[in-house]
């Protein structure tokens, strides 16, 4: 699925990085728990959607190799996050929708899950 | 090549600060993407570590061609019982630190199963010692 689908299909608005660096996500990952999240082994590009909102949600994803997070209920990263992430030429995509509904229009659109 | 950093406990802000830094010069070296993965998620697990449970840490990092070599000396309460840490689930994390997404439990296990040697030691009262190493060319 293309980057640009994504944020069509939850009305994402895009905070930091360039979403054309990224054209497709094969997979995606849905949890606030970044102890899940750093266990994730595949070298597929995937997209996280989380509600968690801080700075270790970044540096969790820079370990993870994960290029694009999506920001479920509202959630919105901070200026430090944007710097943090733009630093590894992330993507970050708020939606105010929530990780459930975003989830199941996602899997509905056929992104298909990590596992 | 040598390399020292610091940690400071609960600083929830920097935490990762190093483990970023140990990347950018796994890279450099052209290092293999997947053994980079592998260092710097338990590095990260093992860097969280100090900063949730830790006053204050030391992370000595010694890379050379055969591989990577990291030893985490902190000075903090310790652990009681390190059988008991390294099973899946077991947390002894604040509801602070489970608000940044971890204390699951998850650390120590994923750690493990991202290095090729893992050494845990600990002295209760006086702090823990984390040795973890990747080899870059597999036997």
């Amino acid at each position: 699925m293309t980057l640009q689908e994504i944020i069509t299909h939850v009305s994402g608005t895009v905070v930091a990085g360039d979403p054309t660096i990224y054209p497709t996500i094969d997979c995606a990952f849905a949890s606030d728990l970044m102890s899940d999240v750093l266990t994730i082994t595949t070298d597929k590009r995937i997209m996280l959607i989380t509600g968690l909102a801080n700075l270790q949600t970044i540096r969790t994803c820079e370990m993870s190799d994960i290029k694009i997070i999506l920001f479920a209920r509202g959630k919105k990263a901070t200026e430090e996050m944007i710097e943090l992430a733009e630093e590894d030429d992330m993507v970050l995509i708020e939606t105010p929708h929530s990780l459930y509904k975003v989830s199941g229009i996602l899997y509905n659109a056929g992104l298909l899950p990590v596992y | 090549m040598n390399f020292k950093f610091e940690v400071e406990g609960g600083d929830f802000t920097n935490a990762g600060t190093a483990s970023s830094q140990v990347k950018k010069m796994m890279k450099q070296l052209g290092v293999d993407a997947a053994i980079i993965k592998r260092t710097v998620v338990a590095l990260y697990e093992a860097e969280v570590n100090i900063v949730a449970h830790a006053y204050r840490g030391d992370i000595f990092v010694d890379i050379d061609e055969s591989g990577i070599y990291i030893k985490l000396v902190d000075e903090g309460p310790g652990i009681p019982d390190i059988d008991q840490a390294m099973i899946k689930g077991y947390s002894t994390a604040s509801p602070k630190v489970r608000e940044m997404g971890f204390g699951a439990g998850m650390g120590l296990p994923n750690i493990k199963a991202n290095t090729d040697v893992l050494n845990v030691f600990s002295e209760v009262g006086k702090g823990t010692t984390v040795e973890i190493s990747n080899l870059f060319q597999k036997e």
